[in-house]
């Protein structure tokens, strides 16, 4: 198969295992580019993409804007807070008037999970999600499993648990459906409160003891508290969860094998993860951040072959 | 659909042959030489074509394969996209005589999208073309091989398909045409 099954990267959900492996396989190139001499490919030099950015990010909106470069394509960069939508525009309107101006691409953060599904149902163009609120965060799934892949070759029958804030956590979900489709075991990992209700439906464990997971797992990815997005108190205090949730260098040396750790930013130290365990060889957070732009330019590529070229009118 | 052979494995051999001795010709002992195989079938001539020299000249050959799916002039305009391949060339290219290996030159769109795609690794002194099959009368563009196995005639219709023993039976050239 040479060709995504869908037009849009809207969710992890939407995707079968081959288009995962199309990416990937693609990104195994892509990384080859970034890391040459001159990092740059002419696939994308007529395509235009705007980056619509409703919600804060540094990490993903420079990794887009990176990979949209070296793929060639021109890019707009929109932030919510100094735009029409604080004077009433809403959603569709503000995209239908970035599009008049011959825009090709979406990519879009938005704070409510759906936004970016909406979208795709409403205007005529290719959207990414950049993350939806507490919904999905495709390309981090697949930039985290591709990291994965890279250290351990294959993720079939790996076991990969996932700590933290799951609740409020968009990485958590996309990562769910990826490592599942990728054949993976996935368990979840946090304080009751944190972990959503019904999770179990989707064929994750879950345990609230970080000692038991990390005996259980090879991978452990860290999730950071979403303080933003609580607006109860879920569990005492920082400290607390620190204490119970955090990982640190006891943990790691207390174990008969060497596990991975991933995190997929940005990093409160010593809340989720110690500074050592951060900055130590267990930990590939930053060989993630490289393979983002790689996953990136992959989905880019992959969606812009699917805008076929149009000379008529 | 007619399969008719137009090169058959000991004719091949002698090819190929004739080929790395025109190589030695122009690049003596290959130190400032770099062979670069064109993803995906021109890397079956390029591994035959550095076999050989390396057996005749007993030195180490600089090698590697380009891939050009990312520079081709046709991606957003083909039904079946392409699937990009690996490149691996491990040598710099800045200064060095490079010659591009591929096993059939049609349309010359290929060779365009190599000589965009290697200058991500610099600028060479200069670039050849080499192919085992060059199909002359094809061409949309002004390029041309400096070392050629053999010279085909044949309409667009037809296609020529070369097989490798690495992959198929045995070392064939075939001109496919469509039945009448």
């Amino acid at each position: 198969m040479s060709e995504l099954s869908v037009n849009h990267l809207l969710g992890i959900k939407d995707l079968s295992r081959s288009d995962i492996e199309l990416i990937f396989n693609t990104a195994d190139q892509f990384k080859d580019v970034i890391n040459r001499p001159i990092k740059k490919v002419p696939s994308l030099r007529d395509i235009t993409i705007v980056n619509l950015f409703f919600e804060n990010s540094t990490r993903t909106r420079l990794s887009f804007e990176l990979a949209e470069k070296r793929l060639s394509a021109d890019t707009l960069n929109f932030s919510a807070s100094s735009s029409s939508v604080k004077k009433g525009e809403t959603l569709i309107d503000t995209v239908n008037n970035i599009l008049s101006m011959k825009v090709d691409m979406v990519v879009m953060r938005h704070p409510n999970p759906g936004a970016a599904e909406f979208l795709s149902r409403n205007v005529d163009s290719t959207i990414i999600n950049a993350g939806d609120g507490a919904h999905e965060h495709p390309t981090q799934a697949l930039l985290d499993a591709y990291s994965i892949r890279e250290k351990h070759k294959n993720l079939e029958g790996k076991k990969v648990v996932i700590v933290g804030d799951i609740l409020h956590s968009r990485v958590a979900l996309s990562n769910i459906f990826c490592l599942q489709k990728l054949g993976a075991e996935v368990q979840v990992c946090g304080p009751t409160t944190l972990i959503p209700k019904y999770i179990k439906g989707l064929g994750v464990a879950v345990s609230h003891s970080l000692e038991e997971s990390l005996a259980w797992c090879d991978v452990a990815n860290m999730l950071r508290v979403q303080h933003e997005r609580q607006e109860l108190q879920y569990f005492p205090s920082i400290r607390e969860y620190s204490q119970q949730y955090g990982i640190t260098m006891n943990h790691l040396e207390r174990l008969d094998k060497e596990i991975t750790i991933m995190h997929p930013g940005p990093i409160n130290r010593g809340v989720e993860i110690s500074s050592e365990v951060a900055d130590s060889d267990y930990s590939i957070i930053l060989n993630q951040v490289e393979n983002g732009v790689a996953i990136r330019m992959a989905v880019l590529y992959l969606l812009a072959s699917k805008n076929k070229m149009n000379f008529k009118d | 659909m007619i399969k008719k052979e137009l090169l058959n494995s000991a004719l091949i051999e002698v090819i190929l042959n004739r080929l790395a001795c025109e190589l030695i010709e122009n690049h003596g002992d290959f130190s400032n030489s770099v062979l670069i195989g064109l993803q995906p079938r021109g890397l079956f001539v390029l591994n035959r074509i550095v076999d050989l020299l390396q057996k005749t000249t007993g030195n180490t050959l600089a090698h590697g394969a380009l891939d050009t799916t990312f520079f081709r002039d046709d991606f957003r305009r083909r039904d079946e996209p392409l699937l990009a391949n690996q490149t691996k060339i491990d040598v710099l290219l800045e200064g060095k005589k490079i010659v591009f290996v591929d096993d059939v030159l049609y349309s010359g769109r290929s060779v365009r999208s190599a000589l965009d795609a290697i200058q991500s690794f610099g600028r060479p002194a200069e670039i050849e073309l080499l192919v085992l099959i060059d199909r002359r009368f094809s061409r949309q563009l002004p390029i041309q091989p400096n070392y050629t196995g053999k010279r085909v005639d044949s309409l667009d219709s037809q296609r020529v398909l070369v097989e490798w023993k690495e992959e198929a039976k045995k070392d064939c050239v075939y001109l496919i045409k469509p039945k009448a």
